[in-house]
């Protein structure tokens, strides 16, 4: 969901987006290239990183894709595989149409921001964001005048024009992570790696931060992917999301598919509250404790299920096919009021908005509007 | 109604009481160290001078215009120069990859580099003589050929470079360790090459603790005696570091000239020292263990 | 072990126990290669050849070499008396790095700095200093005479000399383990009722002991080897004052290189055996403490 973005209240510096734009068109707008993964297998012997065990994924020219899942699941270790900074067991990168799974870090042309930046300390902002061009081989090295006009844009990009001669230490968060954003667009890469972006800001930064994020994509149209644990952010920021779990792929999708049309039970509780109600569905009905509680869709496998609710697609009230549980807890919030309700069939309650008064110990039935299974397992 | 307590001034200093020692205690504590020190460390050190100056200061002073301690100098800065730039670049080689990479046998590596400091010095000594000494497995050879490497300086390096091995790599080691690859890693996706990632990523990481280390090193290579005193032969004028010199003058009852000599190595303990404190203080977080975490 | 084999994926041959995980990093080659080479012609291999040529002597002939009277009396005066200076320094070691960080006191930083003299001061320094000072007509030695103690050329002589190397292994291992004591378990303690002593036996001291032993057995380890500052003050006399470094070169004077490295293949498994100690220790100390 992006809704509530607005070009106007992107950019809390005083520099607008009329100004920036062509700015940034100017110093990176580049082709993302599109980026592929095929079966990247990576193990490690002990206490290393997350594994992965059969990754494929294709990423579109220009797209924002988040890698999303909890942590221990890969997705910072196939950030690195893509990047070059780890070499997988087995599978293939490409970057368009070349192999790139055999290509050296330095030569692979990606611009990778690290969780904790990895500024160079001992080098001013100009310094660390010149890095990647005064690095270059001498025949395609700019000259010092152009590393200068090209290292002002990339500071004017990123909105902090006046802290060329600061050193790192001498800068806060969400500026440090700036930088290390303009070090990595510096060497116009082909692909844009983020590994958990925001995970070291405080929250209202990391809100800034998003929407500039999201900005500053808009502008170069550079294929970028993050890692991010945050749900929310994921959401909010990506064109599609892929959502990993143990090393595998569970799903990947845009936000509204991932969120209404959950692949998996994983993927379901990952990217929102979900109720879990063990059923059985015989008969074209799904039955919970041996009474039909819900119409089963014709789609739906017959067997054991776990059947899946949102908690803002339950309402309280109806009898004949209903879900039942018991009211654990009753209050009244600013929004309404709302119970706290156990289902039948399920082992940790919900919540549950309500218009009546209940009482602790209440039978209720419940109706779903919406309802997933998955074969249970 | 106000507590008496409240109103009490001693009462901060109550609680505190039991988070430290009575005050006699802790003086009696500071004494006893301050005297342990001064007596087993301060003394000795003083002695060095008192005695180097006992005859005045144009007698210490002829000390080191005579030939034999010249070339004694001489000899102790040419050992050092070479031996302490081949620790620097084993320790930094040795570190990169300890640091950097994750292999089987690394703690293993890590403890063998630690080993030459518990090995007696003059076991070091005695391990080149049993190699290169005329009784020793490459003896013949080197006589057949004319190379002399016991009783000469190349022993002397060799022997040095035996006991400050250590020295540079585990001052390296630890905080490569800490600081693990991501600046490297950084370097490295903006496309630096490896040698460029080294000198302007790494080296400036660890510049502090590289000089802290070169600072021991050096120190133990000028002042190393009995690993050196083994394999040197102590011919007078070449083969005669600054320690060896101030045994032969201590010997002959050339107490002054003993002294003097000493008192060179001395100032050059405490100017270590001095260097050393001021790293400590001045760039803790930049050495190993010793930054605020 | 991973899911690659269940789908039918290649997995490079490497990924079976491999020597080193890949990695991106480059220079492994180059720095891993020189590192064990160097290693390996400047210590590995010269340790080797004496371990090997005391062993060609055979375990009787290493026997009868090591067990001659001379050279028992000199491994038993290296041997007890490190084994005392290590138990001062310890001793002293702990009261110092006590002092050093938790009071405040004018000079402390002054002293701080000197604890590491004895590293940084050349041994043959140190040895003309002690048998000056300790001497008949020394600062120390002739007040000590007076009360009928001879110090130089004595085996006490050699005590003191251990002692002063000794020193700073002590204070420096037990020393950042005293600053890093979370202050809230004294606290604890002493709102728990504790007194201060005993706080200090039951809560402050138990995890400083694997320390304060580590320094034990450097020292020990250090003094067992050392030879410049004990040779100008123990007088060398043989049966009395004679330590097993200096029979070591006397031998080697003589030519008698046998003889030489028998005694120093005994010292080395000395060595070897304190550093195994150590290793030990801070092993325990990590499982149980959670750091060394």
């Amino acid at each position: 969901m992006v809704a509530g973005f607005a070009p106007s209240d992107a950019l809390a510096a005083p520099r607008g987006r009329a100004e920036a734009e062509p700015v940034a068109a100017r110093t990176v707008r580049k082709p993302g290239s599109e980026v592929r993964v095929d079966g990247i297998v990576k193990t490690f012997s002990g206490d290393g990183p997350a594994a992965l065990e059969g990754v494929s994924l294709a990423i579109a020219p220009g797209e924002l894709l988040a890698l999303l899942g909890p942590s221990g699941s890969g997705k910072t270790t196939l950030l690195r595989v893509i990047a070059g900074l780890e070499i997988p067991d087995a599978g293939r990168v490409f970057f368009g149409a070349t192999d790139t799974t055999d290509v050296p870090v330095q030569r692979r042309g990606v611009g990778f921001v690290f969780q904790h930046y990895a500024l160079f300390r001992h080098l001013t902002v100009f310094e660390n964001i010149a890095y990647g061009l005064r690095s270059r081989e001498r025949s395609r090295r700019p000259g010092e005048a152009e590393i200068r006009r090209r290292v002002g844009q990339l500071l004017d990009l990123v909105q902090l024009p006046t802290l060329a001669s600061r050193y790192p230490g001498q800068l806060s968060g969400g500026q440090r992570q700036r930088v290390a954003l303009a070090r990595a667009l510096a060497v116009e890469p082909s692909v844009l790696l983020l590994d958990e972006p925001f995970g070291a800001l405080d929250a209202q930064v990391r809100k800034d931060l998003r929407r500039w994020l999201r900005e500053i994509h808009r502008e170069t149209g550079q294929t970028t992917v993050f890692v991010t644990h945050d749900q929310d952010e994921a959401l909010e920021l990506a064109d599609r999301i892929a959502i990993l779990n143990r090393g595998r792929i569970e799903q990947v999708g845009a936000p509204h598919e991932v969120q209404d049309d959950p692949a998996s039970r994983f993927v379901m509780s990952f990217v929102g509250e979900t109720a879990r109600v063990a059923a059985d569905i015989a008969g074209g009905q799904v039955w919970v404790d041996g009474r039909a509680a819900l119409r089963a869709r014709e789609d739906w496998p017959e067997g054991p299920v776990d059947l899946c609710l949102r908690p803002w697609h339950l309402t309280v009230g109806g009898d004949e096919a209903a879900l039942l549980g018991t009211v654990r807890e009753w209050r009244r919030t600013a929004r309404g009021t709302v119970a706290e309700i156990l289902l039948d069939g399920s082992d940790s309650p919900v919540e549950v908005k309500v218009t009546d008064v209940h009482r602790k110990g209440d039978r209720v039935a419940l109706q779903a509007s919406e309802a997933r299974v998955f074969p249970r397992g | 109604m106000s507590s008496p307590a409240m109103s009490s001034p001693s009462l901060p200093a109550a609680p505190h009481a039991a988070l430290t020692e009575p005050k006699g205690v802790r003086v009696l504590l500071i004494a006893t160290a301050i005297g342990f020190l001064a007596l087993f460390l301060l003394l000795p050190l003083a002695v060095v001078f008192a005695e180097a100056l006992s005859k005045g200061l144009g007698n210490y002073l002829a000390t080191f215009a005579e030939p034999d301690a010249q070339a004694a100098i001489r000899l102790t800065l040419l050992v050092a120069l070479i031996s302490v730039p081949l620790n620097v670049v084993f320790g930094i080689a040795a570190s990169w990859a300890i640091a950097k990479f994750d292999f089987r046998g690394r703690n293993l590596l890590i403890t063998l580099i630690d080993l030459p400091f518990s090995v007696s010095p003059v076991v070091a000594g005695l391990i080149y003589v049993l190699i290169f000494g005329s009784q020793g497995v490459l003896g013949p050879f080197l006589q057949r050929h004319g190379i002399e490497i016991i009783f000469a300086v190349p022993g002397i390096v060799l022997a040095t470079v035996f006991v400050t091995f250590p020295f540079v790599a585990r001052e390296l080691i630890p905080l490569m360790q800490d600081q693990g690859t991501t600046d490297e890693e950084a370097a490295l996706t903006l496309g630096a090459s490896p040698w460029r990632v080294f000198l302007t990523v790494t080296l400036p990481n660890i510049k502090w603790a590289l000089l802290y280390g070169v600072l021991l090193c050096n120190a133990r290579a000028m002042g190393e005696f009995g690993a050196v005193s083994v394999v040197s032969g102590r011919i007078r004028g070449l083969t005669n570091t600054m320690p060896l010199h101030v045994e032969i003058l201590y010997n002959e009852y050339n107490y002054v000239a003993a002294f003097g000599i000493a008192s060179l190595l001395a100032l050059l303990a405490l100017v270590t020292l001095a260097g050393k404190t001021f790293l400590e203080w001045r760039h803790a977080d930049a050495l190993a263990g010793r930054g605020a975490h | 072990m991973s899911g690659a084999a269940a789908l039918g994926l290649p997995v490079r041959a490497a990924s079976r126990r491999r020597f080193r995980r890949p990695s991106a990093m480059p220079g492994f080659r180059l720095t891993f290669g020189f590192a064990v080479a160097y290693l390996s012609l400047i210590v590995l291999i010269p340790l080797a050849v004496l371990l090997l040529r005391a062993s060609a002597l055979g375990p009787s002939g290493l026997w009868d070499l090591v067990t001659d009277s001379r050279n028992l009396a000199a491994l038993k005066t290296s041997f007890g008396l490190s084994l005392a200076a290590a138990a001062i320094d310890a001793v002293f070691g702990l009261l110092i790095a006590w002092v050093l960080t938790r009071y405040t006191f004018p000079g402390r930083r002054l002293i701080d700095a000197l604890v590491d003299l004895p590293f940084a001061l050349p041994t043959a320094v140190a040895g003309i200093c002690l048998a000056t000072l300790y001497s008949g007509n020394g600062w120390l030695g002739a007040p000590l005479e007076a009360l009928g103690l001879k110090v130089a050329y004595t085996p006490l002589g050699i005590l003191v000399a251990l002692v002063f190397v000794g020193l700073p292994f002590c204070v420096r291992t037990v020393q950042p383990l005293i600053a890093e004591i979370d202050r809230s378990s004294e606290e604890a303690a002493a709102i728990l009722g504790a007194s201060r002593a005993r706080a200090l036996a039951t809560v402050i001291l138990p995890p400083l002991i694997p320390a304060v032993l580590t320094g034990f057995a450097l020292a020990f380890a250090r003094a067992v080897g050392e030879y410049g500052s004990v040779i100008f003050v123990a007088g060398n006399l043989p049966y009395v004052s004679e330590i097993a470094p200096l029979l070591i070169v006397i031998k080697l004077e003589e030519f008698n290189y046998t003889g030489a490295t028998a005694i120093a293949a005994v010292m080395l498994l000395m060595s070897f055996g304190a550093l195994l100690a150590i290793n030990l220790i801070q092993d325990f100390s990590r499982r149980r403490f959670g750091h060394v």
